[in-house]
């Protein structure tokens, strides 16, 4: 594995970082919004720029400061890290034109200070998603996690407030009781906090001990969702839309769920996890938020706390591959990354495309509004389709090694987990698609005729459904690093 | 018993400094009058100032001047040579010289203070201020 | 003149002390040059000593010529470099940043005010800068006497206030000096390098360990250790706004380096350590100081006092570091000297800007504050993260050390109440946070932010308070310099 050196993952972090000045002096909403445009564009550009090397099996790395002896805040962008900065800075790019359309269309406030945070929240994503150790990634998750507060409580009213609490004490109180002893019992056993091919704490600890790690950092990095840790994310359903769906679907829940893999992977290590034997304990974790998550959002009547459900349940099928401790399993984890990504977005995008045009967030009000808005519940049945692992849809192939990864691992339980989990998101997906098209709505709900929301919102969760359907037929260059990563961490 | 006698009055300048400072802390902790409290910590640092002089003494010396060794009688080094017994530690007298000038600076802020709670409390009885602030 | 670095520190803010004086009686406005030129002077001296000791390991300056241990030495090592460092730089960023909330509160007293203040920072560095036990304790009151004298200044229960601390903190230097006192009588010197080699023949003895816990009960005392801290809030809160932005950040740190310079350097970590047990206790005492403070900052419903009480937290962390015994609790503590003080400044500075433009600073004087005064908030906030542990912030490094030390000491209730109180911390700033963001429900949906209602501080109160803001992060970055440069030789070798 060769490395070089070069600046791009810092750059990559640093674009956003720089443009929030520009952002709070911008004279007019148009400049601001370009202005964030031309840092997600740019943001891409510099992570798209390193796939090439990454595929060929180059690392890139770089050091930013030596904070500790020993310890640094270090850029390695690898295939895994570049897996997750894909996606996300090529989603910032469509949901922030659908903050545009969202935003204008309701005519929010505070916009300036919205986009700024957003800027420095997806800065902070990418510096998670190419951290070389934990310490720059728990920095990373940190400053995430404040970042994303003003976000969640845009609203500043009394539901915020609470929200914002909830959100607070959930994501940072576990980082702040678990990951930080964690982080620092694992220093003091291996030394380093450098994420290793095989993990840098193998052969370091007794099974209790890192049994005892094992849990403060699965449960600590509670963006993850994973229950009982999982609360925060309903409540934070306040936000506006589009933070939501970056944020809640993609950023900060991926974050959380890059984080226990990164761990897993990186500072365990699959042997280490296989010798003590404990992929069942994760995918007796997993499997439990997935099958619970999935049952409560059955009952939700609000569509976005039924998305938020079903964000929690899909989160932890990335968990569960990586717990089955098998390449294909492994890979059908990490693919799910990407793959709920697009799926999850499309989603939340016609939430809030449904709200801004008829301003309903209950699943009993939207009977009947396929009549209305065609493009939008078209892309939410494709996007469901992705997300329940249907074929013509990406999700398909993660569900598919999800499978595959649980026979070669012979767990079999969890292709019952697996088939039920997937029956109860069509149970609850379905009937949605089902009344919006196949229903007459009543009287009052809607008037009659087309009346899409603004073009600034439609056309993003086309272009997410579309890649959505696309990615099951093209799913490079995300299987290629799955594939990838795997092969490196398993030694394959 | 009988050698706890000599025990305390062979050093009876511990157990005087000692009683002293107790009697210092009693006043400034169960007094409640702001000038006795005041008073108290003044007999407080009397008491380690009385400390200090009194384990520079030594018994039958004369106090640290050499005689007729200063000014034009004495040129270059003393005649005789100085038996260190025979004077008392000077050093504890120069310290407590120090000392002596921070307590009393120190009783003049705490009496300027008093001046100002009074003028602002028409009292210096300290359970009556804490009355008249807590009704506030 | 930079071989009397040393002495300038000390001798130049005295001597213009007078002139300030003077001038407070001749031409007010001289005041605060003369008070800028003479911390200059400070800061100047003090970093080029700093540099001089990356070079030459100590620095002795023999006062008036004499050889210790007869004569008054002023030694500089990598301990007292870099908190002579710290606390000029500090009272610099103070007095600039406080000029007018002087002016503003003490138009006519602003000779006195002044001249206090830089008295208090001569006694401060002086307490810093000296090898000499005794000469600390004369430093010491200097700096105690106009620290009262500061405070007083302030609002109406000012007075009251500053004589409680002032009882107990006369109470806590006269222990120290009768700790003096005792190492004298077995010792025959008063010189901290002359105590130390004299005293390894009689670490079993009585006295040594009588002294060792009276010094170690008064600068307990004088830094606001836990039970011995009520002297703390009621002092800070009523102090006017400049002096509690000077004291609160300096005065229990400076105590904190004379317990560690007593600890390292007079009785040494072989006596304290080895033949001494205390250590597990004293790391105890340190626990409930850290959960009593962030326990009854919870309670608190005015700025001012609850930061007071997490001052009184961060006592407990720097006392506890200390006492764990190993290197990186040691490094952890003198990392937080520095490291708190900066927070420290930067929130007592935020009050200052508050308390200048709202003429208040309980809760209810906060709403709205993010729309009013977004930057000083916005300094707020970085110092709320820092004071949490948030990284890159320099407070996230010192509680690195912090929790590193008590994992390898073993004591895991030290490394549970600082974990206690990072959370504890969380729940204390996002309170005021909150109150500063959701402002009175008023019509704000539908209209953007504007600057319509912005009512900052002036830019001379501002810009000293953003480049604290910004040194808290640039000095969490630089961590791994300042440990492995400064503090890494700080510490004796025999401390693992």
């Amino acid at each position: 594995m060769e490395t070089i050196t070069s600046i791009k993952p810092f750059l990559a972090v640093l674009v956003s970082l720089c443009v929030v000045p520009i952002i709070i002096s911008a004279r007019s909403p148009n400049v601001r919004e370009t202005w964030t445009f031309v840092a997600a564009a740019t943001k891409f550009l510099i992570v798209a720029s390193m796939v090439p090397m990454v595929l060929n099996g180059i690392e890139i790395v770089y050091t930013v400061a030596e904070v500790l002896p020993g310890v640094a805040i270090k850029f390695r962008v690898d295939a895994l890290g570049m897996l997750f900065a894909l996606v996300s800075s090529s989603l910032w790019i469509v949901t922030s034109a659908y903050s545009i359309g969202y935003m204008r269309g309701l005519k929010e406030h505070s916009q300036t200070r919205y986009f700024c945070f957003f800027a420095l929240a997806l800065s902070a994503t990418i510096g998670v998603a190419f951290s070389a150790n934990l310490l720059t990634l728990y920095l990373f998750y940190e400053m995430l996690s404040f970042a994303t507060y003003p976000l969640v409580t845009h609203h500043q009213d009394e539901e915020a407030r609470s929200s914002g609490r909830k959100y607070l004490l959930y994501i940072v109180g576990t980082s702040i009781g678990f990951v930080l002893p964690a982080m620092l019992i694992s220093y003091n056993l291996a030394g380093t906090l450098e994420f290793a091919r095989q993990g840098f704490l193998a052969g370091t600890g007794s099974k209790g001990l890192i049994g005892l790690l094992l849990i403060l950092l699965i449960f600590g990095f509670a963006k993850a969702a994973i229950m009982p840790f999982h609360s925060w994310l309903p409540a934070a359903m306040v936000a506006p839309t589009p933070v939501s769906a970056l944020l809640h679907a993609v950023a900060v829940v991926k974050v959380g769920v890059f984080s226990i893999v990164r761990v897993l992977t990186g500072v365990f290590g699959i042997n280490l996890l296989l010798s003590f034997d404990f992929g069942p304990f994760i995918i007796f974790v997993a499997s439990v938020t997935i099958l619970v998550g999935s049952f409560i959002a059955l009952t939700q009547d609000n569509l976005k706390r039924l998305l938020a459900f079903s964000t929690i349940a899909q989160l932890s099928y990335i968990v569960l591959g990586i717990g089955l401790l098998s390449p294909k399993g492994m890979t059908g984890g990490m693919v799910h990354i990407a793959m709920h990504a697009f799926g999850k977005i499309t989603l939340f995008f016609c939430a809030g495309a449904i709200f801004v045009a008829t301003g309903k967030r209950n699943i009993s009000e939207m009977v009947g509004i396929g009549r209305r808005m065609p493009v939008t519940m078209a892309a939410f049945f494709i996007a469901s389709l992705s997300i329940i692992g249907l074929p013509p849809c990406g999700g398909f192939i993660s569900k598919w090694y999800l499978v595959l990864g649980s026979l070669e691992a012979h767990q079999m339980p969890i292709l019952f987990v697996l088939l039920l989990s997937s029956l109860l998101n069509a149970a609850y997906f379905m009937p949605i698609v089902y009344k919006a098209f196949f229903c007459s709505p009543e009287e009052t709900m809607f008037e009659k005729g087309v009346k899409e929301a603004p073009p600034f919102c439609v056309v993003p969760l086309v272009i997410t459904a579309l890649i959505s359907m696309v990615l099951l037929f093209y799913p490079q260059p995300f299987f290629g690093l799955a594939d990838m990563m795997v092969k490196s961490i398993t030694g394959g | 018993m009988s050698d706890l006698i000599p025990f305390i009055v062979a050093k009876y300048n511990y157990w005087i400094y000692i009683t002293l400072m107790m009697i210092g802390l009693y006043a400034m902790i169960a007094k409640n009058n702001l000038v006795k409290k005041i008073v108290g910590m003044n007999i407080f640092q009397t008491a380690i100032i009385l400390f200090y002089v009194s384990i520079g003494a030594k018994k039958g010396a004369t106090i640290p001047i050499i005689e007729h060794a200063h000014g034009d009688a004495a040129r270059g080094s003393v005649s005789h040579a100085i038996e260190i017994a025979h004077y008392i530690n000077p050093l504890p007298h120069v310290l407590m010289l120090t000392a002596i000038v921070v307590s009393v600076a120190t009783l003049g802020v705490a009496l300027a203070l008093a001046i100002r709670v009074y003028n602002r409390h028409k009292t210096l009885e300290e359970d009556e201020i804490i009355d008249q602030i807590k009704g506030i | 003149m930079s071989q009397h670095y040393p002495v300038l520190l000390v001798i130049v803010p005295l001597l213009s002390a007078f002139f300030i004086s003077a001038a407070g009686w001749l031409n007010r406005r001289l005041c605060f040059p003369i008070a800028v030129a003479a911390l200059s002077v400070a800061v100047f001296s003090s970093v080029g000593l700093l540099l001089r000791v990356l070079n030459e390991n100590v620095v002795l300056y023999k006062l008036g010529g004499w050889s210790p241990p007869w004569g008054i030495v002023y030694s500089v090592d990598y301990l007292n470099g870099l908190v002579l460092v710290v606390v000029s730089v500090v009272a610099l960023l103070n007095l600039v940043a406080t000029q007018r909330s002087v002016e503003q509160e003490f138009s006519e007293k602003i000779g006195a005010f002044y001249t206090l203040y830089i008295l208090f920072v001569t006694g401060l560095l002086g307490i810093v800068v000296t090898g000499d036990a005794f000469n600390l304790y004369v430093l010491l009151e200097i700096a105690s006497l106009t620290g009262y004298g500061l405070i007083a200044m302030g609002e109406a229960r000012a007075p009251l206030a500053t004589l409680n601390y002032l009882y107990m903190g006369t109470i806590g230097a006269s222990f120290y000096l009768l700790g003096i006192g005792y190492l004298y009588i077995v010792t025959g010197s008063l010189n901290m390098a002359d105590i130390s080699a004299i005293l390894p023949s009689l670490y079993h003895s009585r006295t040594v360990l009588a002294a060792f816990i009276i010094c170690m009960v008064g600068v307990w005392l004088k830094m606001a250790f836990f039970p011995l801290h009520a002297w703390l809030p009621n002092a800070y809160t009523y102090a006017p706004s400049a002096a509690s932005s000077l004291i609160a950040p300096l005065m229990t740190k400076v105590m904190i380096y004379v317990m560690i310079r007593l600890m390292l350097t007079v009785f040494t970590p072989e006596f304290v350590f080895g033949t001494l047990t205390l250590s597990n206790s004293v790391v105890w005492l340190a626990v409930i100081a850290i959960v009593m403070g962030a326990v009854l900052a919870l309670a608190q419903r005015n700025l001012k006092k609850m930061l007071a009480y997490i001052i009184v937290a961060e006592v407990g962390y720097m006392v506890g570091g200390a006492w764990l015994g190993n290197r990186a609790g040691m490094t952890g503590a003198i990392l937080h000297i520095a490291n708190d003080a900066l927070m420290t400044l930067c929130v007592f500075l935020v009050v200052g800007n508050i308390v200048y433009k709202i003429k208040g600073y309980a809760f209810d004087d906060l709403k709205g504050l993010f729309r009013k005064m977004p930057f000083t908030m916005g300094a707020f906030v970085v110092g709320a993260l820092s004071i949490i542990g948030v990284p890159p912030t320099c407070g996230f490094f010192s509680k690195w050390y912090l929790i590193l030390g008590s994992i390898q000491a073993g004591h895991y209730g030290f490394m549970a109440a600082l974990l206690f109180s990072s959370l504890v911390n969380v729940i204390l700033f996002f309170r005021v946070i909150e109150i500063g963001y959701y402002e009175p429900v008023q019509d704000h949906e539908g209209h953007e932010a504007h600057a319509e209602r912005v009512a900052e501080a002036p830019l001379s109160m501002l810009v000293p308070l953003l480049i604290v803001a910004a040194g808290l992060v640039v000095v969490g970055l630089y961590t791994g310099d300042i440990v492995e440069h400064v503090i890494e030789f700080a510490i004796p070798k025999g401390i693992v």
